[in-house]
């Protein structure tokens, strides 16, 4: 285990979409969720963090070379007063411009512990090829 | 197009507004400064104090529940996954590392009665309230 991952795990506050700046497309409270993306020859990998999501609630849509992800969540029962807070509870929205050529058929999403995978592979033709050169 | 007016504005700042007062004088103040992690939320129903963890991607056998009289400990670890081999990161926004947090309940709770369940990367922690925090109402008898 090397430092880095030892230090203290801080998070910073759920950034809330400010609708007011454009055009409001849905009620109610939306998130920019955390992502990290990752990049290798085959692929283009996104792991992102929704919280409090269930699997049947979360939709991701890949159009004209414009991922999004969308997802809302059910509130908590009436009768629990709420006397702690710490997080605001709502939504998550988020879209990525796709650079590379991404074969949509073969998209892949899995969702385990609030997490959400999706692998994007990219079509055959922009992998980087090796050309040999006969001598 | 939708313009928001000004009132709208104005309600959602006064909102805010709201949410740091309740922040500042809440009756649990955790130990430590706002915005560590895990986030908490602390619900009553009446009979048991309901707090909820947002912990995406953190496996549920690495998180460790303490709960002795009113105080509550919540600690563990959350692993990101590895950078393949041959692959680049093009973004981190999401961070691993270790993590503790500690709370002082208004009221004890029954330790054996209290039942933790992880969901969709929210763990859900019920907290009985204890039997002698709940007789609270003595009746005085007259004479």
């Amino acid at each position: 285990m090397s430092d880095k991952e030892k230090k203290e795990l801080e998070v910073s506050r759920k950034k809330q979409i400010d609708q007011s700046a454009g055009e409001p497309t849905r009620q109610g409270v939306y998130f920019v969720p955390d992502v990290d993306i990752l990049e290798s020859d085959e692929a283009i990998t996104l792991y992102a963090d929704l919280p409090g999501v269930k699997p049947e609630n979360l939709d991701v849509d890949v159009r004209e070379g414009v991922l999004t992800l969308t997802a809302t969540i059910e509130p908590p029962a009436e009768k629990q007063k709420l006397i702690h807070r710490e997080y605001d509870l709502g939504g998550y929205q988020r879209s990525f411009t796709l650079g590379e050529r991404i074969d949509v058929e073969r998209i892949n999403a899995s969702f385990k512990n609030g997490v959400l995978t999706l692998t994007l592979p990219k079509q055959e033709r922009h992998k980087p090829r090796k050309i040999k050169i006969s001598s | 197009m939708f313009r928001k007016n000004w009132l709208d504005e104005m309600f959602e700042r006064m909102e805010r507004m709201q949410r740091e007062i309740e922040r500042a004088f809440s009756p649990l103040r955790p130990l430590g400064e706002w915005g560590v992690f895990p986030p908490i939320n602390i619900y009553d129903d009446g009979e048991s104090y309901i707090a909820r963890a947002e912990l995406p991607g953190v496996d549920p056998n690495h998180i460790e529940i303490t709960v002795a009289g009113n105080s509550l400990t919540i600690s563990g670890r959350r692993e990101l996954e590895k950078l393949p081999e041959g692959a680049a990161w093009h973004r981190r926004e999401r961070q691993g590392g270790e993590f503790r947090r500690a709370f002082t309940l208004p009221d004890a709770v029954d330790s054996s009665k209290v039942v933790a369940s992880s969901k969709n990367g929210v763990l859900e922690i019920v907290l009985p309230r204890a039997e002698q925090a709940k007789m609270k109402k003595i009746p005085v008898k007259s004479a």
